[in-house]
């Protein structure tokens, strides 16, 4: 996973309350194999609506997204975070966030900013032709009219975004203690190793 | 002198037995000893470890097989090839299956062979799911190994490819819950309704958080493919998993399976099985009795799986409910299913019946359907009857027996085993403002194919609909 430190450019003035995962990624886009591709039918629904911010060229690219209330509510689908990543956004800030959803995002790099709705109000003011700017180490969002405010990330998300290590790697630094397991089950259950395969 | 320990339940003798390190956060990094992979849930998770350059650390603890997308029509030529699958995505997800597996040293049970079938059917039958053991699959009806006493829960793409990497889970402990089932199931009453009438008990919600462990005399008289049945509709319930406590049935259901202990290690294994139950005095955080004695046959009206009634009921007036939100949901479904309120549910026609699914697929299930079958033909309106087998061993199984003989006599279609008309991943699909009555676990809003109206019930008593065109009280088949 990519190391995340500041997080700074356009971001794309939506706003709306429950955008849910089957407005992020219509369900008949899951049959694929792979995370890549999906970031082209992100916010399908959506983007055909005329005057929709996500085909607004002033936004092009932007890597951060601000939304409304209950972001990412529905399914737990990963595909969501996937498309999110895939069309490039690394941020979302709002409101408030459905746990499952957050989860998903920051599995794959994203990360997910608790705001009062004032406080976002007056983001989605800003981004409408202004960027932002995102401070993970310092936990703040900044705006280039000095306003700043600051967010509570749970640590062991912070650090892993920061340092760019994805919950795997740092399980697989955890190996020592894996393998002593292992050599448990070998000694106390050893027909849980020994049988999985068919004689 | 040491001094006792506390009394444990089963789910937390499991865990504990499983923790690889306890975590100041209340996480625990948990040992996963078993992992079914299909193709539906995996492409990615394979693709996260090719891009990370990262092997499956223990593929000898892993089984491949497809079963979501696979159709269920004959699957190779008259010579033996594998005949095209015509969705191209379907065909897709398949060929990454069959190319992972073998890249990263997993063993791929493939359509073509005779062990093939749905993962939560595979894995009991083959005696890869061993009591006292974690298993995982990216499928929330993993939560059916809790019958064999297996600690089985569904997982996410992400969580797959974190199982494959390191063989273990971040996991918080859940809460437990004690569903006591006692006395005697009247006639007629299967396992499914026993299921259902815990879902309609507990609610779609109320197990959410929970671990739940069925205990009581119900369970015990129950066979392993009934405990398999009740454990699969836990999640129905909201519980992530559900467990029965390993006894002499789980034994003699397990002896001489292909991949069970064999030899010493066999009894060994059985001397520690037998403590798996919970320790007398353990409390649990919640505890449901429900009296046998008040089962009947149950069906869905709705679509959720907690909306039962009884064979003998009506379609119940969502005018009755207090809440307003609960009274437009039940408006809603019953729109939905092209019902009204007070309509006897015997007077219901059907178009479709699917015997199968994780739920209702093994032998046992097509003896009980064939019972009924047997002698009868399938009714007149009724536009399709499919019986598909869970796996390729029921199916021979079944054939063995002769069932195959009767209930293509009787005008159903025998099939080629997968999840089939389940959920609409495959070609076997209940068309729009259609309605079927399925042997499977989950009556959602287009589950069955855009529009569908699916009403869940036991594999008798979807014989007996098949053979009346309605649904029907299978006693009156007794
Ligand atoms: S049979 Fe249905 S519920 Fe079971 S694994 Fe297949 S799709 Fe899921």
């Amino acid at each position: 996973m990519r190391a995340i430190d500041t997080i700074a450019g356009k971001a794309y003035p939506l706003g709306r309350p429950n955008i849910d995962t089957d407005v992020i990624i219509p369900a008949h886009h899951l049959k694929t194999i792979t995370r890549e591709g999906l970031g082209q039918f992100a916010f399908e629904t959506l983007r055909a609506e005329p005057g929709n911010v996500f085909d607004d060229p002033a936004y092009a690219g932007a890597p951060i997204l601000i939304a409304g209330d209950n972001y990412g509510c529905g399914s737990s689908r990963e595909h969501a975070a996937w498309a999110m990543a895939d069309m490039g956004l690394q941020a979302v800030i709002a409101p408030s966030f459905s746990d499952i959803h957050a989860g998903n995002a920051f599995k794959n790099g994203i990360l997910t900013v608790v705001l009062p709705q004032d406080q976002v109000d007056r983001l989605l003011e800003v981004a409408k032709d202004q960027p932002i700017t995102i401070d993970l180490e310092n936990q703040t969002v900044t705006t280039p009219y000095q306003d700043r405010f600051t967010f509570e990330i749970d640590p062991f998300r912070k650090d892993c975004l920061l340092r760019g290590l994805d919950e795997i790697g740092i399980t697989l630094a955890m190996d020592d203690a894996i393998a002593a397991h292992e050599a448990k089950m070998q000694r106390d259950t050893p027909w849980i190793e020994g049988a999985a395969r068919a004689a | 002198m040491a001094s006792t320990p506390a009394p444990r339940t089963l789910y937390q003798k499991i865990f504990d037995a499983h923790v690889v390190e306890q975590r100041d956060d209340g996480t625990a990094l948990l040992y996963i000893d078993r992992h079914l992979v299909h193709e539906v849930t995996s492409p990615q998770a394979f693709d996260g470890l090719a891009a990370a350059g990262r092997r499956v650390r223990r593929p000898d603890l892993t089984l491949a097989v497809p079963d979501h997308n696979i159709p269920t029509t004959a699957r190779a030529d008259a010579r033996g090839h594998r005949l095209p699958v015509a969705d191209p995505q379907s065909a897709a997800q398949l060929d990454a299956l069959r190319r992972n597996a073998p890249a990263f040293g997993i063993e791929l049970i493939d359509d073509l062979a005779a062990e093939q079938g749905i993962v939560h059917v595979v894995g009991p039958e083959q005696g890869f799911t061993l009591p006292g053991t974690t298993v995982v699959c990216g499928d929330s009806h993993t939560a059916s190994h809790g019958a064999l006493g297996a600690l089985g829960f569904g997982i996410g793409t992400s969580e797959v490819e974190h199982v494959l990497a390191t063989q273990t889970l971040l996991l918080k402990r859940s809460k437990s819950l004690e569903v006591r089932v006692d006395g005697r199931l009247g006639p007629g009453v299967t396992p499914k309704d026993v299921a259902l009438a815990i879902v309609a008990r507990l609610t779609a919600a109320g197990g959410a958080g929970y671990v739940a462990e069925y205990t009581g005399s119900v369970f015990r008289d129950m066979s392993i493919e009934g405990r398999l049945t009740v454990c699969n509709m836990s999640i129905e319930a909201g519980a992530r998993a559900g467990l029965v406590a390993p006894d002499d049935k789980t034994f003699a259901y397990l002896k001489d399976k292909p991949r069970s202990p064999k030899g010493a290690d066999w009894d060994r294994a059985v001397a520690y099985w037998r403590t798996l139950a919970s320790d007398p005095g353990a409390v649990y955080d919640k505890v449901v009795t429900i009296d046998a004695a008040t089962i009947a046959p149950l069906v869905t009206w709705g679509t959720s799986p907690d909306d039962v009634v009884a064979i003998t009921g009506i379609v119940p007036d969502p005018a009755a409910l207090d809440d307003p939100a609960r009274r437009a949901a039940a408006e809603k479904s019953l729109a939905y299913m092209g019902l009204t309120a007070g309509q006897r549910m015997q007077d219901v026609t059907v178009d479709r019946i699917f015997i199968g699914s994780c739920t209702n697929s093994r032998i046992e299930d097509l003896r009980a359907a064939a019972a009924v079958a047997r002698g009868r033909h399938v009714a007149e309106g009724v536009k399709q009857a499919l019986v598909v087998p869970g796996s390729g061993l029921v199916k021979r199984q079944a054939e063995a027996e002769g069932l195959d003989r009767i209930f293509l006599e009787a005008g159903f279609e025998w099939r080629e085993p997968g999840c089939s008309m389940c959920l609409a991943m495959n070609p076997d699909k209940v068309p729009a403002g259609e309605r079927c009555a399925s042997t499977s676990n989950r009556n959602f809003v287009g589950r069955q194919g855009p529009g569908s109206r699916t009403h869940l019930l036991s594999p008798a008593m979807a014989a007996a609909a098949a053979v009346t065109g309605k649904l029907t009280d299978v006693r009156e088949f007794a």
